[in-house]
């Protein structure tokens, strides 16, 4: 029986000394690890269904709506972004956008994941390993870099693509992140963004916006036919951008919880929500529910859920599903019309209009029961105030670094590709192979 | 020996082979094409994007028959493939100078 205790004093010693040894070698913001299953398990599935929203999933939504010499170029262009973003993130992207709370940028403590252990925590995610959160922020910047290509499909060179890639990645998705989830002002400031209404939507739209003015139209665009190659193909990928986006919004708690499970209902209310809206507009204008219109809508009700969820209830999912489809739907027809811009598979219309939507709205519906925020319907404006400035920032930033951007991009090379590439299909000009 | 070429709607063509198949003609050949006469196109829309598709797709026969059977197969091709909407398509009758079939050598009727 006298064994015991003098056991556990000396191995209460040697865990002393373990902890001291280890406080020591770690980096100052390395936390003693508190690495939980569950949260491990949920993390990894939900960074492979984000991983999945880009390939295949938006590859294959893109790929539908555009004509059929353009199909493979589309494709390529998304998994141009994964095996590009991926590596950048590991060398520079993850340190910046996580690592030091500055209020512009993190620091370089960990690029290419130098000192990283196999058990190390992010302070952001103190329950799943650093590795695992770096992976899935990894899935957000590949998603959000491809979104943008759809705004320029069907006339960008491949190769002034990758450029413009790589500055965008670094000079718009990094300090964004950092900003809104990294601990950087507009964190600091109590904006509220669960998984990306501003750093994914309303950047990759505004900066698709831009693109496609400073790129202009495609040739024959109001006067020729370009009407999608397959459809099918889009409603595929709407499916698995739809079941991704379980982990993109579940994963975005960052812990298998009931606030994970709260936001993916919310997620998938507002889809059916977008879906069912989009379609009975088009049914009672147009006379005929268009599949393009469904999947638009399930598309603009995700991304504009996509803030908002983890911080309001199901029902409001719902509501913000319907303002989602009214808002982009007017967004695609009348105002892309108005201004004769051609984005030309609407990433402006309904993930930039969702994402700014959505932020907007998550200050109206946040409820403190959900997200420990309180918002307008709670008696709290003054979270409406701020999310506005992070739509102001997120807007002016996105557009003004995406100008200047293609700008030094053009300088390099040409945006475009010549007027016979165009005509010919940018799956033989840029990249020598075509649908038969 | 003759060669009917019929432009039909597409949806038409299973009724169209088994009239022809119970007048005894045996073989055909069909080919999905575009194209358009009176009914022209109709209006595809496109989140809000209206584009006129003028060509439409249809199926185009070829059968090649004895000349007595020409007349025949013509009238079972109407038969079969008319709604009585605009776009039912046309029927146009050649004549064939030479047939051979390559297996065997035969030739002419022989080879039909």
């Amino acid at each position: 029986m006298g064994a015991l205790p003098r056991h556990a004093a000396s191995a209460a010693a040697i865990l002393l000394i373990a902890t001291i040894i280890s406080l020591l070698a770690t980096p100052a913001f390395a936390e003693t690890s508190t690495i939980n299953a569950a949260d491990t398990a949920w993390m990894i599935a939900a960074t492979a269904l984000v991983l999945m929203m880009t390939i295949p999933g938006l590859a294959l939504f893109y790929s539908g709506m555009v004509r059929k010499k353009n199909v493979l170029a589309t494709m390529a262009q998304c998994l141009a972004a994964v095996a590009l973003i991926s590596i950048l993130w590991v060398a520079f992207g993850y340190s910046l956008a996580f690592v030091g709370d500055g209020p512009w940028l993190g620091t370089l403590d960990r690029w290419f994941l130098v000192g990283m252990k196999m058990d190390d925590i992010n302070p952001a995610a103190r329950t799943i390993p650093e590795a695992l959160f770096m992976l899935y922020q990894m899935t957000f910047a590949i998603i959000t870099v491809a979104l943008v290509a759809g705004a320029v499909a069907d006339r960008m060179r491949f190769s002034a693509y990758l450029l413009f890639s790589v500055g965008w990645f670094m000079f718009v998705y990094v300090p964004l992140a950092h900003w809104v989830w990294g601990g950087g002002f507009l964190a600091t400031m109590g904006v509220v963004d669960f998984a990306g209404g501003l750093v994914v939507h309303l950047s990759a739209g505004t900066g698709g916006l831009v693109a496609a003015k400073v790129m202009g139209r495609r040739h024959g665009y109001g006067t020729e036919n370009l009407a999608p190659f397959d459809l099918s193909l889009a409603v595929i990928g709407t499916g698995m951008l739809w079941v991704g986006w379980f982990g993109f919004n579940g994963g975005s708690a960052l812990t298998a919880s009931p606030r994970a499970v709260m936001a993916i209902t919310a997620t998938h209310l507002a889809a059916c929500a977008g879906a069912l809206t989009w379609g009975a507009i088009e049914w009672s204008t147009r006379r005929k529910p268009s599949v393009l219109g469904m999947i638009s809508g399930a598309v603009a009700g995700l991304g504009t859920i996509t803030p908002a969820s983890g911080f309001v209830a199901p029902w409001h999912g719902i509501v913000i599903g319907i303002i989602a489809g009214l808002f982009c739907f007017w967004a695609c027809t009348s105002l892309k019309q108005r201004f004769n811009y051609d984005d030309s598979l609407d990433v402006f219309g309904v993930h930039g209009i969702g994402g700014m939507t959505g932020t907007l709205l998550a200050g109206v519906f946040a409820t403190a029961a959900i997200g420990g925020t309180s918002g307008l319907i709670e008696g709290n404006p003054q979270q409406l105030l701020i999310q506005f400035y992070g739509v102001a920032v997120t807007l002016v930033w996105s557009g003004g670094v995406t100008f200047i951007l293609l700008k030094l991009v053009g300088a390099l090379v040409p945006l475009r590709v010549s007027l016979q590439q165009e005509l010919e299909g940018l799956d033989i000009s840029q990249h020598g192979e075509a649908l038969q | 020996m003759k060669l009917v070429v019929a432009i039909i709607k597409p949806f038409k063509l299973d009724e169209v082979r088994q009239a022809l198949t119970a007048i005894g003609v045996h073989g055909m050949t069909v080919t999905e094409v575009k194209g358009y006469g009176r009914q022209k196109g109709h209006t595809e829309i496109y989140r809000g994007a209206e584009y006129v598709v003028n060509f439409l797709p249809k199926l185009r026969i070829e059968i090649a028959v004895s000349t007595e059977l020409a007349d025949k197969a013509v009238a079972v091709i109407t038969q079969g493939a008319r709604t009585g909407q605009i776009g039912d398509g046309k029927i146009f009758v050649t004549p064939i100078d030479h047939a051979l079939r390559i297996r065997t050598g035969e030739t002419d009727s022989d080879a039909l």
